[in-house]
């Protein structure tokens, strides 16, 4: 018995050994030298650029193959003076913080290029130069007022249709389930769009696309673990479910989008015009309709109703102190992605929801209509903000 | 330096919200209104430079400025004097600015190459050698006959090529490879200059060498650094001393790619043209003369104040690249 067991862990273990015993030839012989390209392979992530009175910050991430030697800096198409730290050579998936006493003037674009030992060249845009404050107790009171604004409130107020919805014919509540749907593969495709569009700014080392996978997937599954008994409840504990998890599924999109607006601001671009966030707040009113439309017709406590709004609302503020503080690409894929994945769950989720209420089919004109109406409304509200 | 640079509809949004903190932060930041001088300083010419010092230029800006070759020099039974050259093609990294190296194709391993200088009538002969791994030429600017001009006689790696004319006529020219691409072949570094004096001479100056030349490091059409001889800044880093009323001669071409325009602008003098240094009448009396590619001029000009003196390409963008170096103007000491 335990002679078969040392044997099964013998044969198991034998490929892994024989593995090592090849990389460690490989890497020895010299055979690596023969194989790789000759010019290094060079890539730089600008992951944090801040500004300070007569004074740009940068921190930057090596995300290639290859180390990278940054040997001068450019602003504005001049070299210019500056330091780094701890090393102008940025070793493979190493960091670097580049500072440049420069006379930058408010509101105005820069162009910050870094020119590496072998000639590649490195550039960024501040399209509005503005100071950034440093991160403190200022730092996480405007963010938390910012994730308030556009997070919290209006996904509070969107619950306030509650009432309404309790008194239309359950036909109606499908409608509404429907439009809840649509407003959610809305947000979805526009945050699997931006997942990829971060996910191609990751270094290559670590594969942006795949982060982007586990992301999706990884959050799907957590979830469909999560709510496997409570969703197939009948009555009013499998609606209350339903609810729950378009509650999170809507706090981790908003935990994306806290994290885009912490990251817009942590590589230099925050900018002037703050009247948009009207815009924001009314595009994101209808997350708390979404929220309530699968307990229309229950009486859930407003400590409940509370909760409810919380989990969807407050991750923003989250995010865009996280956002804020160590923005990177690769936390921004990941983040997003998480979003993309629980959205899935969420619309799966209502699909069943209406479909066990309505046997025999689950598309009718008004849960169609609805569906596109969902996708009207978002990509309307979202002209406010498109200007 | 271009950037592409799309704004997703996400970022609008972020944008929207963070108006609110760019407002608040920088009322908090900046506060009042005498704190603004914090955000403007006083602008120290000296912090437009490269950081750091260059160790492996393939010349040294300091020597190769008053370098001068003349060739091995014989005299012909006729009475005419011979001037052999040797010109070897070798391809070499240079360093042209402090840590940035350049895949070079050079002349005698050096970029520019070497300033060859002969008389008018001198009968020349340049021994060329093809040590690069690629095929190249050299097409010498003047005249000569046409299967010396360097351009059908493709000279292939390892091959040599004799060329062989009467130096004519006098003044400022230059040699560059014209292999296809020869956009590429120049900028890589294949080109030099060369003077043909007049029989008799030029009134005696401190004589001056400058290649206005640029290096496309990334490889996008488009320089990333800008020089004289090579090194950006070199000529700021260690500024060039002249003696206060002495003449000062300049043989000044431009090498330049990409780029079709190129300038020098002289600080607190103006100087004399002679272009293409073909007549020893001056055509133009000015601070700042334009050059095409391939274009060249000889200048003349003395200072009367000592100090520290600017000159420059006045395309400020090429100046704050490199292009930009100091005379400093010495008292001569007694």
């Amino acid at each position: 018995m335990s002679d078969s067991k040392a044997a099964l862990v013998g044969w198991g273990l034998l490929p892994i050994v024989l593995l090592t015993v090849v990389a460690v030839a490989v890497t020895n012989t010299g055979l690596l030298e023969l194989l790789r390209p000759a010019p290094p392979v060079e890539e730089i992530a600008f992951e944090r650029v801040s500004l300070a009175p007569g004074e740009i910050t940068i921190q930057v991430a090596n995300g290639g193959p290859d180390p990278v030697t940054i040997a001068q800096v450019t602003v504005d198409n001049a070299f210019w003076n500056f330091s780094i730290v701890p090393a102008a050579t940025i070793p493979r998936l190493g960091r670097a913080t580049i500072t440049i006493p420069y006379p930058w003037v408010e509101e105005e674009a820069y162009e910050i290029a870094l020119l590496s030992s072998t000639g590649v060249t490195f550039s960024h845009e501040i399209p509005v130069a503005m100071v950034t404050p440093p991160i403190g107790l200022g730092f996480f009171g405007i963010f938390a007022v910012i994730g308030v604004l556009v997070g919290v409130i209006p996904v509070a107020l969107g619950l306030l249709w509650l009432p309404f919805l309790r008194r239309l014919e359950r036909r109606w509540i499908h409608f509404a389930l429907a439009l809840t749907a649509g407003l959610l593969v809305f947000l979805g495709v526009d945050a699997a769009e931006e997942t990829l569009e971060a996910a191609s700014q990751v270094g290559g080392a670590y594969q942006g696309t795949l982060v982007a996978l586990m992301g999706v997937v990884g959050t799907m599954l957590f979830l469909k673990v999560l709510t496997r008994r409570r969703l197939h409840k009948e009555g009013a504990e499998g609606r209350m479910g339903v609810a729950f998890l378009v509650a999170i599924g809507i706090g981790f999109h908003n935990l994306g989008e806290g994290l885009a607006i912490g990251a817009v601001y942590a590589l230099g671009n925050a900018s002037l015009g703050a009247s948009l966030i009207v815009g924001f707040m009314l595009h994101n009113t209808t997350e708390g309709l979404a929220i309530v439309s699968p307990i229309a017709k229950d009486s859930p406590t407003l400590r409940t109703l509370m909760t409810l709004g919380l989990v969807a609302g407050v991750p923003t503020i989250a995010g865009a102190w996280l956002g804020g503080m160590a923005y990177s690409p690769l936390w921004a894929t990941l983040f997003l992605s998480i979003g993309v994945g629980a959205i899935i769950q969420v619309v799966a989720a209502l699909y069943k929801m209406v479909a066990r209420q309505s046997p025999e089919t689950v598309w009718t004109p008004l849960t169609a209509g609805g569906l596109m109406a969902g996708l009207v409304v978002m990509y309307t509200t979202g002209l406010f903000v498109a200007l | 330096m271009s950037g592409k640079r799309t704004m997703t509809r996400r970022q609008m949004l972020a944008r929207g919200a963070l108006g609110a903190v760019g407002v608040a932060a920088t009322a908090k930041a900046v506060g009042a209104a005498e704190k603004l001088a914090e955000l403007e300083p006083s602008h120290d010419p000296n912090t437009a430079s490269t950081v750091g010092v260059v160790t492996n230029a393939s010349v040294d800006p300091m020597t190769f400025l008053e370098e001068f070759d003349f060739g091995r020099v014989s005299t012909l039974p006729s009475g005419q004097t011979l001037r052999t050259f040797e010109l070897h093609a070798v391809d070499r990294e240079i360093e042209i600015a402090p840590g940035v190296f350049f895949p070079a194709w050079t002349y005698n391993g050096q970029v520019p190459g070497p300033t060859l200088r002969a008389t008018e009538g001198d009968l020349l002969r340049m021994n060329f050698h093809n040590r690069s791994s690629h095929p190249h030429t050299i097409h010498f600017h003047g005249i000569h006959p046409a299967n010396m001009d360097g351009v059908f006689e493709v000279v292939e790696p390892g091959e040599t090529f004799v060329y062989e004319f009467v130096a004519k006529p006098f003044g400022l020219h230059l040699y560059h490879c014209h292999t296809v691409p020869i956009r590429k072949h120049i900028s890589k570094g294949l080109y030099g200059t060369f003077i043909i004096d007049p029989k008799g001479g030029r009134p005696p100056a401190r004589e001056m060498v400058m290649v206005a030349n640029g290096f496309d490091t990334n490889f996008d059409g488009d320089n990333e650094v800008y020089a004289v001889n090579t090194v950006a800044f070199a000529y700021q880093k260690n500024p060039i001393v002249v003696r206060k009323g002495e003449l000062q001669r300049i043989y000044l071409v431009n090498a330049l790619e990409f780029d079709p325009i190129n300038s020098l602008h002289l600080h607190g003098e103006l100087f004399h043209v002679y272009r293409t240094g073909t007549s020893l009448e001056p055509s133009d009396y000015t601070d700042t003369i334009m050059m095409c590619q391939g274009e060249r001029h000889i200048l003349e000009f003395t200072f009367d104040e000592p100090g520290r003196f600017m000159f420059h390409a006045h395309q400020s963008e090429f100046t704050e690249l490199g292009w930009m170096g100091v005379f400093n103007v010495v008292d001569v000491v007694a």
